[in-house]
């Protein structure tokens, strides 16, 4: 086990550095360059901006400004936003919060109904409920998600007035059911899809759960269809989500750019978005380490589990 | 047939099937999968039934335990149980008599059990489900069915997980599961097909002694004459869903009235002791031989020392002549598979030479070993896997050919000869595989193998996935084909009998290593190595007079 742990971790840095050199390049080839903003600016001068680029060290060849930028990355030290100056990783740990609360609220709830659906579409297959399941799946997956956003504001905003129709807290107010009041919407319109994704995984695991040979085992030893379902098929049916669980973690964290948009919710999508629109460069490589970081530990937590609940891998 | 069974007085009888008829879902080939069939279970006795693929001996087992899919039912007769009839059951009373009163275990161990629970809460399922015992007794009572199945250190296997148990030790503990509420009745689907030969004697032991003992009614499907021989009382030989005879097993075996039950006597391959008559033709001239051959499996990490080394093949020789065929036999693990593998190079070896017509393989890289490819030829295991369902027949067999420079015109001609030569009509060369049944389809696999005319054919358990009766005509096919063609043949399979039928010498492999080498009359009849007299001791239904031996044996003079 440690020994796998360890062979994943050494195949982890790697994959991250190889990432960071990618977006490094890539984002350097953007036309205009880091300073493209600045250029805008009429108070100035050619000269202004070339002194700037020397002084943040941007008129160095591109491998040794990423080797500085790395070895500062590592120290722990993730550079300096070009908008207004503030610590990447301060910027980063504002936004974060508000996007955990929203996909962490969706995502649960996706997971909670998708496992369900899932579960009961597979043991009532070919139901009315299973057919109902797979069409809403279907829409759900096929229209984009700002038009449920859109749709969401005007029935339970503007017609019903039941919820508001962005942003994460009234000023002034700011209470724990004020925070949620707000969260209601935006997290729902968000768990549409995760819940389409999730419920048709789930009903094919189960679907393949059932027909293994020891669903029927249990049959033959007279073990009631309650507990053959969840003693038996859930167990081994949830093997497999584990690693889509884990491949979901980084958009928990890292946030839905379309939703926290249209919710102007203060979370990473539009922070992400808004970098890109201003080239900041220090903010979206930032970002996009942080989000390599997320997928690769992602994955090593999905392992983690599953070789903890299968006794194949724990004791293989 | 049906109306000759005389009512036997309920007193002796276990299970009694009136009748039976199981209907298909519309739209399958054919109405009914068993029409019509009835038998007694007596108590105390084995019943088998056999009978081919297709057969519907499934069916009938399922459909006593209530353990059909819901698309196919019971559509009229009547399974009595103990006075009761069980068709019409409600869900419920089926289930308590399920693992109560009336058991089953399956054919393959290694899918039968749930991956993720230990051996013993297993075990200890089949109590709580019909609330028998406390905790504290469900467990001292499932280390005692351990011990009783013959599983070596119960309590530690109690708590083991099934992946680290061998297929014989995963079906002891089916049996043990079974077993646990003392049923009356034990419905045992093909119990011993998934393992090997020495297993499964072991496993026909447990069982005949566990049904002595307990004075039990054993249900018993299969598909061998062997293990009928073995184990059973008496016998119902199914057909394509009907009940072709039944009696008892001295009187099927030895007097079998139905044609299809001689019939299907008759194909079983047979253990012989004689040597096979060599081919005539020509001097023999050296094909392949093989010096200290080896390949090691490794995996892990040798860094975080949890590496693990199997010596697959180990330090093999020997040498094989033109229109010969070479045996390997072995168990599963045994090295006979990676050595095919090393013989036609899908895998490279790790030492040793392989001498092909006197030129050493075993070092080409595959651009040098191309050109030599069509002379080596492999038959395959599985007949379905082994065709690419969306190519035509044609295509199968002329792309290889045509990929080494043939023209298309010509290689076209060719396969339509061979199609026709190995039984098929020259019209499936415009067919899919999947319209040929299994047996047409290994056809194709050996039409495939020979049209780049090859100096060596490689025939991986060739006959393994097929029936009985076409497995023996698959037998005298290629048997014809090696005599018309002179071709050299390496024939592996786990099968001691089969090899028996046609192979002029036998290698048996054990533990990647040769443990001895000779012509059938010695394997069979005058075995030098412990091993070797082990494994032909296991073949089920050989022992003298248990079978009536059939002369007419395939490539033998008789």
């Amino acid at each position: 086990m440690s020994g796998f742990l360890l062979n994943r971790l050494s195949q982890s840095i790697v994959l991250l550095v190889i990432v960071s050199i990618i977006g490094f390049t890539v984002l350097n080839l953007m036309p205009g360059g880091p300073l493209a903003q600045f250029g805008l600016d009429p108070g100035m001068t050619q000269k202004d901006v070339e002194r700037l680029a020397a002084q943040l060290g941007l008129n160095r060849p591109l491998w040794l400004q990423y080797l500085d930028w790395a070895s500062r990355l590592i120290r722990g030290d993730w550079g300096h936003s070009f908008r207004d100056g503030s610590a990447v990783l301060s910027v980063i740990g504002r936004h974060l919060l508000a996007t955990l609360l929203l996909m962490g609220t969706s995502t649960v709830l996706a997971i909670a109904a998708g496992t369900w659906i899932g579960i009961r579409g597979a043991t009532h297959r070919y139901s009315l409920f299973d057919y109902c399941a797979t069409v809403g799946a279907m829409v759900a997956l096929s229209v984009p998600t700002f038009w449920f956003g859109l749709i969401g504001i005007y029935i339970f905003t503007l017609k019903l007035g039941w919820v508001p129709a962005g942003n994460m807290y009234t000023i002034g107010d700011g209470s724990v059911l004020d925070y949620l009041h707000h969260l209601i919407l935006p997290s729902l319109v968000l768990s549409l899809v995760h819940v389409a994704i999730w419920s048709r995984y789930m009903r094919t695991a189960t679907l393949d759960a059932l027909s293994q040979d020891f669903v029927k085992t249990a049959r033959a030893k007279g073990v009631s269809e309650r507990r053959i379902l969840l003693k038996h098929v859930v167990g081994n049916a949830l093997l497999p989500m584990i690693t889509l669980a884990g491949m979901q973690l980084p958009s928990v964290l890292t946030g839905a750019l379309v939703t926290e948009t249209v919710f102007t919710w203060p979370g990473m999508g539009r922070l992400f978005l808004d970098s890109l629109g201003y080239s900041d460069y220090p903010m979206v490589m930032g970002l996009l380490i942080f989000s390599a970081i997320l997928v690769v530990l992602g994955n090593l937590i999905a392992d983690i589990v599953i070789a903890t609940v299968d006794p194949r891998i724990r004791l293989g | 047939m049906a109306s000759g069974i005389q009512v036997a007085s309920p007193v002796d009888v276990a299970l009694s099937v009136r009748e039976l008829t199981v209907s298909l879902p519309e739209g399958m080939e054919r109405a009914y999968a068993v029409e019509n069939i009835s038998f007694d279970l007596k108590r105390g006795q084995i019943l088998c039934i056999i009978g081919e693929s297709g057969s519907g001996k499934s069916v009938t087992a399922n459909a006593i335990m209530g353990l059909l899919p819901k698309a196919i039912r019971v559509s009229s007769g009547a399974i009595h149980l103990d006075g009761e009839n069980m068709v019409g059951l409600s869900p419920d009373k089926l289930r308590s008599l399920r693992g109560r009163i009336v058991s089953m275990i399956f054919q393959d161990p290694l899918s039968a059990l749930n991956p993720l629970m230990t051996v013993g809460a297993q075990i200890e399922e089949v109590m709580a489900a019909h609330d028998v015992g406390t905790p504290a007794s469900r467990r001292s009572r499932a280390i005692d069915l351990l011990i009783e199945v013959g599983l070596p250190d119960p309590q530690l296997m109690y708590h083991q997980y099934p992946f680290r148990l061998s297929g014989g030790q995963r079906q002891r503990v089916m049996i043990a599961m079974a077993l646990a509420l003392e049923p009356a009745i034990l419905i045992a689907d093909e119990p011993t097909t998934a393992l090997d030969v020495t297993t499964q004697a072991q496993i026909l032991k447990l069982i005949r002694d566990i049904q002595r003992r307990k004075g039990m009614s054993v249900m018993f499907i299969t598909h061998d004459f062997g293990v009928v021989a073995e184990i059973a009382d008496y016998v119902v030989v199914m057909e394509k869903g009907h009940c072709v005879e039944q009696g008892s097993a001295e009187q099927v075996l030895k007097s079998p009235s139905h044609l299809y039950t001689r019939r299907l006597i008759a194909a079983v391959p047979h253990l012989t002791g004689k040597n096979r008559v060599p081919l005539e033709a020509g001097d023999p001239v050296a094909i392949l031989k093989v010096e200290c051959l080896a390949k090691t499996y490794r995996s892990g990490s040798a860094l975080l020392r949890t590496q693990r080394i199997v010596p697959a093949v180990n330090g093999v020789s020997f040498d094989l002549t033109s229109g010969r065929t070479l045996g390997v036999v072995g168990e599963s693990g045994s090295g006979k598979s990676s050595l095919g593998r090393l013989l036609i190079k899908l895998m490279e070896c790790d030492s040793g030479s392989i001498l092909f017509e006197g030129r050493d393989i075993a070092g080409l890289s595959e651009a040098e070993f191309r050109s030599l490819r069509p002379r080596i030829q492999m038959i395959f295991q599985d007949p379905f896997a082994s065709l690419n369902p969306r190519s035509t027949v044609g295509h199968i067999l002329t792309v290889g050919p045509v990929a080494h420079g043939v023209p298309y015109s010509e290689a076209a001609e060719r396969a339509r000869e061979l199609l026709s030569h190995v039984g098929l009509d020259s019209g499936a060369f415009d067919r899919y595989p999947h319209e040929f049944s299994g047996g047409q389809r290994q056809r194709i696999g050996i039409a495939r193998a020979l049209m780049f005319k090859p100096k060596l054919l490689v025939a991986d358990e060739a006959v393994s996935a097929l029936d009985v009766s076409i497995q023996a005509q698959i037998l005298r096919l290629l048997d014809q084909i090696q005599r018309e063609t002179g071709v050299s043949m390496i024939f592996i399979t786990h099968d001691l009998r089969v090899a028996s039928q046609i192979c002029d010498e036998i290698a048996v492999m054990h533990r990647g290593q040769i443990v001895e080498r000779g012509p059938p009359s010695q394997i069979f009849l005058n075995p030098k190595s412990s091993y070797t007299r082990e494994l032909v001791a296991a073949i089920p239904g050989e022992q003298p007079g248990s079978m009536p031996q059939d002369e007419s044996h395939v490539g033998h003079n008789s």
